[in-house]
């Protein structure tokens, strides 16, 4: 997708000229005929190119209304929306649309389609030549860990919630989209399998660096895949942050209460270990204590000394020891990052 | 059954003829019905004031439905092809919107949202969704159809029903039988061919089997 083409800015707006793969929002409103309210009312804002966006807020708070205007299924009464910086009123919606994956709640397959016959919907609609199709959607049943040779021929109906979600999100890629639009995909898909196909997002995206907008009214769900959350409420953009600075900074009292800005342990489920960890003594010896990635979170840090007892974790970097890591240096970190 | 037997080349030029009124009317009932009950899925109003009349059309006999098309049509196929297909439409037509309103919304929205165009959306997801309740609603009305044909002959329209209003008139037991023995199996035939169309147009049926 990125091309050395020459973007060229928009005429109307000071917006970034390296706008490829991004998203715009500028005064974007949309007002349902009955309503007393916008649905949507002057949201702007930008979503840089592979970045994940989860639009978090309650219901009725105007999130998926904002994310069906991105590919048109809801015209916005004033405002305008760019994508690869061009305003897409000037695209045909068909041809918008198939530039732009789409994954909704109740996963929305064919019944009267094989999986295979599903992903191949769009190249189908952009007419690729048949042998490419059926080798793109091999791939991509491969990257969704459904194997194709078990998977290709079966009807939705004949698999799980979960593997139905898989297709889905198989489906929104066949085209090679640059943008996806996942409208609460996991809403209706028990907790286990829910936090399986975050993870699989969580792979897919820092393999396929795809820009991504994410419905979900699930706190823990924005948090653990958003790169920046946007929280909504009454059809406005209340907070549009990293996870660690909506927690750390909810900029009011409804942002606070949303998140469980209270909530220390969740905010430790966001900072790693090396952040907070103390270098290795000179004479350190490791002994048997337990160990902990660099990487890992400071929630399953503190889960490991308060299951083993230890006073302090050794803190390793591909095996090696780099640090080490006790109680007071997570509480003192914790302190630090809400001050 | 011995009238039958022996005379198997007027027997078979009725049956024919039944055949003949009853297909077409068929097609015609359907392309009539089609757009009907796309205005009624399109516009949720109209379906109280459409399906309404057509359910009254329905309960008028249908001699005196035909009767009256008479003076209209002619005293000939026309008039009973026209009364059966306002007949059938009550059938079709519920079929048909109850078939395309059952579609999942979030299929429908999926296909909207992947860039398919209405005529795509049409052609790829409602009429292979909708193809089964559809051919159902058929079925039913081509053996509706079938019996009323058999009035057809009072209106010079000829058929099977020839040989049961001859019979009657001139006492002839034979033909009677002969007549509604041939009218029934061909009821039989429409509707077992149509049934067999019916599951083989069902959108999982290859899942089903293997």
């Amino acid at each position: 997708m990125h091309t050395g083409d020459h973007i060229p800015c928009s005429e109307f707006l000071n917006l970034s000229c390296n706008a490829m793969g991004s998203i715009q929002f500028d005064q974007v409103t949309l007002e349902f005929s009955g309503m007393s309210r916008p649905a949507v009312n002057q949201v702007s804002c930008e979503v840089a190119s592979g970045e994940l966006v989860v639009i978090l807020g309650p219901s009725g708070c105007g999130k998926t209304t904002l994310l069906k205007m991105v590919n048109r299924l809801y015209e916005p009464t004033s405002g305008r929306i760019y994508i690869d910086g061009q305003d897409i009123k000037r695209l045909k919606p068909t041809k918008l649309r198939q530039k732009i994956g789409y994954v909704i709640q109740q996963s929305g397959l064919f019944p009267h389609m094989t999986v295979a016959d599903n992903v191949a919907v769009v190249p189908k609609l952009l007419k690729w030549p048949n042998p490419r199709i059926q080798a793109r959607v091999d791939e991509l049943l491969q990257l969704v860990k459904l194997p194709p040779t078990e998977y290709r021929d079966r009807y939705p109906a004949q698999l799980s919630g979960g593997q139905q979600q898989r297709v889905g999100i198989a489906r929104a890629l066949a085209g090679d989209p640059a943008y996806m639009l996942m409208d609460e995909p996991f809403g209706a898909i028990d907790a286990i399998t829910r936090t399986a196909l975050q993870t699989e997002i969580l792979r897919l995206q820092q393999q396929l660096q795809k820009t991504i907008l994410f419905v979900s009214h699930d706190v823990d769900e924005a948090l653990r895949l958003g790169d920046r959350i946007l929280v909504m409420n009454a059809g406005q953009i209340v907070q549009f942050d990293t996870p660690f600075n909506l927690l750390t900074q909810p900029a009011d009292p409804f942002v606070h209460e949303l998140l469980g800005a209270d909530d220390m342990v969740r905010q430790l489920g966001l900072l790693t270990v090396n952040s907070a960890m103390m270098a290795l003594p000179d004479n350190y010896q490791n002994g048997s204590k337990p160990t902990v990635n660099a990487v890992d979170n400071l929630r399953d840090a503190l889960s490991l000394i308060l299951k083993t007892g230890a006073p302090e974790l050794s803190v390793v970097d591909q095996d090696k020891p780099v640090g080490l890591l006790t109680l007071e240096h997570i509480r003192s970190y914790a302190a630090e990052a809400n001050r | 059954m011995g009238y039958l037997l022996n005379n198997p080349s007027e027997v078979g030029w009725l049956l024919w003829q039944h055949l003949q009124m009853t297909s077409i009317t068929l097609l015609i009932a359907i392309a009539v019905a089609v757009p009907i009950a796309l205005l009624i899925t399109r516009y949720r109003w109209l379906s109280v004031p459409v399906m309404g009349t057509l359910g009254v059309i329905y309960t008028i006999p249908s001699l005196a439905l035909i009767i009256f098309l008479v003076p209209v049509f002619g005293l000939n196929a026309t008039s009973v092809i026209v009364a059966m297909v306002l007949y059938t439409q009550v059938i079709l037509v519920r079929n048909l919107t109850v078939g395309l309103s059952s579609i999942d919304p979030a299929v429908l929205e999926a296909s909207r949202g992947m860039g398919m165009s209405p005529w795509q959306r049409w052609w790829w997801v409602q009429v292979p969704l909708v193809l089964p309740v559809f051919v159902a609603g058929a079925r039913i009305a081509a053996v509706v159809a079938t019996a009323i044909a058999t009035i057809g002959a009072k209106f010079n329209a000829g058929g099977l029903g020839q040989l049961l209003f001859d019979g009657i008139q001139t006492n002839r037991i034979d033909k009677i039988w002969a007549g509604s023995i041939t009218v029934a199996v061909l009821a039989f035939a429409i509707n077992a061919l149509l049934l067999w169309l019916e599951r083989r147009s069902h959108p999982t049926r290859k899942a089903q089997t293997k």
